[in-house]
């Protein structure tokens, strides 16, 4: 692949930011959308909104049509045994509190164990330690590495029979680890528990494949690959879905409304209820199209390429300190001794590059890093080497910049 | 890199090197702590108030040079103070950060070295580094007793 004509594809990325070619280096955050994305949603806007599953007139039969259509391209995307089990949701987290509020929070009891670990993100961490202290369960980590990443042998110690479900994220959007999800999976399994994926960071990023892994549940975002905000994805097993009971009542989830009691369609539509995110899926479903456009392989591959270029040139930074495992996905994570992230964060700004810096919703993890904020450089397919040397420079001003003012 | 120059003020860098009133008071004080939740910068604000008065204060905390001098210059200014005052001056800064202020009034409020903290009203995203401290004061004051 190349990333400088995928480039193009990405109205955004040909500007300026304050007088500087734009480096966007914050695709953990949200990714760019390319123009197929934008003109998709636009297309359902000019030429054929309106509601879907409802009315027998043209222009919804298009629209239940696209909206359905992006639903089987997503099942598709991640090895979905059937459409039945691919909810669209707002996102990462609302699939993640889906599951919380949905199934953890009536299977789940005292004297059960629901285990995380300490990397997660704060809507995969969360949910859980709220429905923990709810019902009485027991909340436990795994204990991370020395790098940060987690070993099937600590998950195989923390897990016991009484574990009733593990969430854990799939890839880190600090240390990049990606995590032996299906090892992890085969370990809950066979206490009888369920395995929550946290996919944020995976699905945009490398090749998900619900079935081989073997989760049980798996949420993403679209926005943070090439799609839309406000529109996500919550895969679930279908007998796990049958069992439990709709999240948000109201129209298009009902089959039968009686005055005093209701009977829900049946999957995915009993968990979306209202007018769905029409606009959103049908662009999740032409940015699912980009990507397999490309080969979500070669986008992995180029990632991989980029990231051990980064952790390379800026291993040479001297007082740079990289977090996270040598194999890793494509970002890194850092502190400076001369300059606190935000500083670092500013001045790149001001050479037009885009980074993030903070605690990227990871409080527990900084707190085990012992740092209370970093700053974070994340790729996507359209960055290219000429980018990484962009923030090298940047990072070498900056180190002479407030090296300067110190000893000034 | 003359718009950063704007920013990174040499008093304030300063003041971030050599942070004034950083500590704790081993007795009794009003204590307020706060934090940036975007982005995990916290203070912890003691003051001493007698007679309506802020006699001394110390901060101690974590953050960027922005937030850590702001916190520095402004234990220094407002140590002397009325209460009444130093709630008048947060709001003038908290103006000042949102380019509200006039000239004149930053002028007559003699803040001395908090004037080199104007430029961060050019970039909003560290307008709330440069206020936490402030934010801190203001609240601590106005939920004391008397
Ligand atoms: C690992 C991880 N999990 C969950 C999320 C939450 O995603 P969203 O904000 O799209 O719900 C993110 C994104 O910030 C993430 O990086």
């Amino acid at each position: 692949m190349n990333a400088k004509e995928i480039r193009k594809l990405f109205p955004i990325l040909n500007q300026k930011v304050n007088g500087h070619r734009l480096v966007y280096l914050d695709s953990a955050a949200t990714s760019q959308k390319p123009i197929q994305v934008i003109e998709a949603i636009d297309r359902y806007y000019r030429e054929y909104n309106s509601n879907v599953h409802r009315g027998v007139h043209t222009l919804g039969t298009l629209a239940t049509d696209k909206y359905e259509g992006a639903r089987e391209k997503v099942r598709k995307f991640i090895n979905a045994k059937e459409t039945a089990e691919v909810i669209f949701t707002r996102g990462t987290t609302t699939s993640l509190n889906f599951v919380a509020q949905g199934y953890a929070r009536n299977f789940i009891g005292e004297g059960d164990e629901i285990v995380i670990t300490q990397a997660e993100h704060h809507s995969n961490f969360i949910p859980w330690q709220q429905i923990a202290k709810k019902t009485g369960a027991t909340l436990k980590f795994i204990p991370l590495a020395e790098d940060g990443s987690i070993t099937v042998e600590a998950a195989e110690q923390t897990i016991t029979p009484k574990t009733k479900l593990v969430a854990m994220g799939y890839v880190s959007n600090v240390l990049g680890s990606i995590n032996p999800i299906k090892e992890v999976a085969k370990i809950v399994h066979r206490y009888g528990g369920v395995m929550v994926v946290d996919g944020a960071q995976a699905a945009p990023h490398l090749k998900v494949d619900v079935q081989d892994l073997d989760c049980d549940f798996f949420a993403f975002s679209g926005h943070k690959m090439a799609g839309a905000t406000g529109i996500g994805v919550l895969y679930g097993k279908r007998y796990l879905l049958e069992k439990m009971e709709p999240i948000e009542y109201g129209g298009e989830m009902i089959d039968f409304v009686e005055l005093y009691d209701s009977t829900w369609k049946e999957l995915p539509w009993k968990f979306e209820g209202g007018t769905p995110i029409i606009a959103g899926a049908i662009g999740l479903g032409a940015a699912i199209d980009f990507i397999e456009s490309i080969g979500i392989d070669e986008i992995r591959e180029h990632e991989k390429k980029l990231v051990d270029y980064a952790m390379e040139r800026l291993s040479e930074i001297k007082g740079l300190k990289i977090y996270g495992p040598k194999q890793r996905s494509g970002l890194v994570t850092f502190t400076m001794e001369e300059a606190h992230p935000h500083d670092i964060a500013t001045v790149l700004d001001a050479e037009g590059i885009a980074i993030r810096a903070g605690h990227h919703c990871c409080q527990p993890l900084m707190k085990w890093l012992n740092v209370s904020s970093t700053a974070r450089a994340s790729f996507y397919l359209y960055n290219t080497e000429e980018d990484i040397d962009a923030l090298v420079q940047g990072l070498i001003k900056t180190k002479e910049y407030f090296g300067n003012v110190f000893s000034g | 890199m003359s718009s950063l120059d704007d920013l990174y003020r040499r008093v304030i860098m300063d003041h971030y090197q050599k942070p004034r009133n950083r500590g704790e008071f081993e007795d009794g004080a009003l204590t307020v702590n706060m934090n940036n939740p975007t982005c995990g910068d916290r203070i912890q604000l003691q003051m001493k108030i007698e007679d309506g008065k802020v006699t001394d204060a110390r901060f101690t905390g974590e953050g960027c040079s922005i937030s850590m001098s702001s916190a520095s210059m402004m234990t220094e200014a407002i140590k002397g103070l009325t209460v009444e005052e130093a709630l008048k001056m947060a709001d003038l800064f908290s103006r000042m950060m949102k380019g509200e202020a006039t000239e004149e009034e930053i002028e007559d409020a003699d803040l001395g070295d908090i004037e080199a903290l104007q430029g961060v009203s050019k970039f909003p995203a560290r307008i709330k580094c440069a206020t936490l401290a402030w934010k801190a004061m203001e609240k601590g004051l106005r939920e004391q007793p008397n």
